[in-house]
């Protein structure tokens, strides 16, 4: 084993071991491995319905694991919460919601700040600076439903930047943003990563996430591959992800879930 | 002071019989005992009950003794209900926002069973029995939401549901059990139905007092929290928030709110006193915090004004009146709120539609000066008619709206511009060419296709997008038909062209060609 192997192997940012996470019985990810290093920009990738967004949720504890265990840094994942930023999908939140654009970015800021207390003017500098990356100060005070999809993705965005995290899970945070928008979130998420942050994004936009990410995960189920881009953006591998259902893996689920009941 | 003799056996009937069917024998043969409680409560009773008993007495003085609060029983309604509406709108607040008013409504009727209980626990209307009775049951059936949704298909909507009438139903055979008591016990329970307001006493305001202060010192210690678990429940839980603490101190706050405004509002409406303030605070503002202040302003102030009504007359209700004070508060948003309004908005589609209007009679008195070459500066009545294809008379009160915004005179039968009336006349002409030069010449649209399009543009271009325009286009004399592009004139700096030009309300010179 090379030194730089072993340094990988030692307190890696995020390590999943045989994860399986089931809605209503029907297994929807099977014994999930991962081992992720740090530094590095990683695109979750797979057809619809298979469970990226199952993924990322389930190592936030957002999801119940059937089975396996999630940690990071080297402590169970709930320890480490402190240390991971989240930017949910779009749709998980109702805009029409009465809080202004500032509001959510604070809400970034609530795991530091500590139960019961109110943000300082430290936090509302920092939830600034965190507008200002993604262009939105502009907008600071305007209600998020006067948004556009884009402007709300990066209002998103920018209150993941307020965590200050070090491992961050993104669900689809390019979803309806404009490609000005899009390649400007990219440069910011690449500079993330060069700061020694470790990214996570779910990924939907198979052409382009060739050009995105360092690493790829790709996903169907099941981790199909997990590596460097140009090693696992293969069209044997990019077949085994894509191409068609695991319908030994359905049938499976179809027979435990009909036992169960 | 006489009763009928049948009370106490009664009673002790009743309530051995119950408590044998629940199976606890230990407080049977209690009737001496229970005889002393009942006729003590029942005095108790006719106190309470005397302010809403005054047979015959006029409105007026009934006013006079609310405002002035010289009665100890008007001041005990005016705080009771002040504190209500401060609390059931602070937490209707959250019910509003996170679109779950239909729970409001369940946990509310889910009380009645426990406050009949309560009752009966020792046949008198305590404060505190009856608020611990009521706050299990209407935690009973939010468990029993929780439980239905958990297990099985049903979504919450018919959970809630069925737990509300079903508890109701309950509640309410409880009650017809009472009805067979005699009147002295019976009108104490009926409170709890429609409210009365003037039945609080000290222990039912200090209760409520105790309910508003641990509602307003929660939410404030924890807004922040509450906040982000109402919007955005996932993220929270990521940030290690005790969500599910939060959602149940949520929940124990408002049942304990809805449990203390019981005896003033009543069980069938304290959930339109959760719902309605919060529903006008939200037309109001779009901030969270100032949507808790409203609504908590808006609440106290149904409060005093369905306690103030309900007090005019004798034996009235309470409830209605609070619901209905609420809802004429939230008519009166709905027309009147700056902005969202209805009677803002639809002010501001009538201006615009005036200006539009006036905008296309510049235009049309623009093309017919056009027509003749800019060689007479009146244009007739009959020409602008024919040129928007309408009545004389018609085209006559078109220019007369052009006269009152000082865009043009009437001499006769024929208009003239000012130098105002003039410069819109050119902006708007020059808004429409330049948009149907930019839809040929950047959309590649044909030219006879671009007029309708421009007929709309024309009346929303701002200052901006019309110097983009013009940054874009290579040419902007001529439009796609031909006819040359209007610049706009300063009025300061109008040449007058020819003689006579001191008469002249109209200055051709700022078209450059």
């Amino acid at each position: 084993m090379t030194p730089d192997a072993s340094a990988t192997l030692g307190d890696p940012p995020l390590e999943i071991h045989d994860l399986t996470v089931a809605y209503r019985d029907k297994p929807v990810l099977w014994g999930v491995d991962l081992a992720v290093p740090a530094g590095k920009l990683i695109g979750i990738v797979g057809p619809n319905g298979a469970g990226k967004s199952t993924l990322i949720k389930a190592c936030m504890g957002l999801l119940p694991c059937a089975s396996g265990w999630v940690r990071a840094f080297g402590k169970p994942m709930p320890e480490s919460l402190g240390r991971v930023g989240y930017v949910p999908q779009r749709e998980s939140v109702d805009w029409d919601f009465p809080v202004s654009v500032m509001d959510v970015v604070l809400m970034g800021r609530y795991g530091r700040i500590g139960l019961f207390r109110r943000p300082t003017d430290e936090d509302r500098r920092i939830a600034r600076e965190c507008l200002e990356r993604v262009q939105m100060l502009p907008f600071a005070d305007r209600q998020i439903s006067n948004l556009s999809g884009g402007q709300q993705q990066r209002v998103f965005l920018a209150r993941a930047l307020a965590q200050e995290s070090d491992l961050y899970f993104m669900d689809e945070p390019f979803t309806g943003v404009d490609a000005a928008t899009e390649a400007s979130i990219i440069a910011l998420l690449q500079e993330l990563r060069s700061r020694g942050k470790t990214l996570l994004v779910v990924h939907h936009d198979l052409p382009t996430a060739r050009n995105y990410f360092d690493w790829l995960l790709l996903l169907n189920m099941r981790v199909v591959a997990f590596g460097p881009t140009e090693q696992v953006f293969t069209p044997d591998l990019l077949q085994k992800t894509y191409g068609g259902r695991l319908t030994l893996l359905s049938e499976v689920a179809e027979a435990v879930r009909a036992r169960a009941q | 002071m006489t009763r009928p003799a049948s009370i106490t056996p009664r009673a002790q009937v009743l309530r051995g019989d119950f408590l044998k069917g629940w199976g606890i024998p230990a407080f049977r043969g209690a009737g001496p005992l229970l005889g002393l409680v009942l006729w003590l409560a029942s005095t108790g009773e006719v106190e309470a009950a005397k302010i809403g008993d005054l047979a015959q007495v006029r409105w007026t003085d009934q006013a006079i003794r609310f405002i002035t609060l010289a009665d100890p029983a008007v001041r005990y309604a005016c705080l009771g209900t002040v504190l209500l509406g401060v609390s059931c709108g602070l937490l209707g607040s959250f019910l509003v926002v996170r679109r779950m008013a239909l729970l409001g409504d369940a946990l509310s009727h889910a009380v009645l069973p426990g406050v009949a209980l309560g009752f009966l626990w020792n046949l008198q209307k305590d404060p505190l029995v009856i608020f611990v009775g009521a706050l299990a049951a209407g935690l009973a059936g939010a468990a029993s939401v929780a439980l239905i949704t958990r297990t099985t298909r049903l979504k919450e909507d018919t959970a809630l549901g069925m737990v509300l009438a079903t508890f109701f139903g309950a509640g309410l055979c409880l009650m017809s059990m009472f009805q067979r008591l005699p009147t002295g016990n019976k009108s104490g329970i009926d409170t709890f139905l429609f409210g009365q307001a003037a039945a609080l006493g000290p222990g039912d305001v200090g209760l409520m007092a105790t309910v508003a202060g641990l509602v307003v010192v929660t939410l404030a210690l924890g807004y922040k929290e509450f906040l982000l678990v109402s919007f955005d429940p996932g993220f929270a839980r990521v940030l290690s928030l005790p969500t599910r603490g939060l959602e149940r101190l949520l929940l124990l706050l408002l049942a304990f709110a809805v449990v203390s405004a019981l005896q003033a509002v009543g069980v069938v409406l304290v959930s339109a006193m959760l719902i309605i303030p919060a529903a006008t605070a939200s037309l109001l503002t779009d901030r969270f915090h100032r949507m808790l202040a409203w609504s908590a302003a808006i609440g106290a102030l149904s409060g005093l004004a369905g306690a103030f009504l309900s007090f005019l007359g004798t034996r009235l209700p309470t409830g209605p009146f609070m619901v209905l004070s609420a809802g004429v508060l939230f008519g009166l948003a709905l027309v009147f709120a700056p902005g969202r309004g209805l009677l803002p908005r639809w002010l501001r589609q009538r201006s615009n539609r005036d200006r539009v209007a006036r905008e296309n009679t510049l235009k049309a008195i623009y093309q017919v000066l056009e027509a003749g070459g800019f060689t007479s500066e009146s244009v007739p009545l009959e020409a602008l008619a024919a040129r928007r294809r309408v009545a004389v008379s018609e085209a006559r009160s078109e220019t007369r709206s052009l006269v009152v915004a000082g865009f043009a005179t009437v001499v006769g039968d024929a208009v003239l511009l000012t130098p105002s009336g003039w410069q819109r006349a050119c902006a708007i002409v020059r808004n429409h060419r330049l948009w149907e030069l930019y839809l040929t010449h950047a959309a590649s649209i044909a030219p006879d296709h671009v007029h309708d399009d421009a007929e709309k543009i024309e009346h929303v271009l701002g200052e901006a997008t019309v110097r983009e325009l013009e940054r874009k286009l290579p040419k902007i004399d001529v439009d796609p038909h031909g006819r040359p592009i209007p610049s706009i004139p300063v009025p300061a700096a109008v040449p007058r062209s020819g003689g006579g030009a001191g008469e002249r309300p109209v200055g051709y010179g700022g078209r450059r060609p």
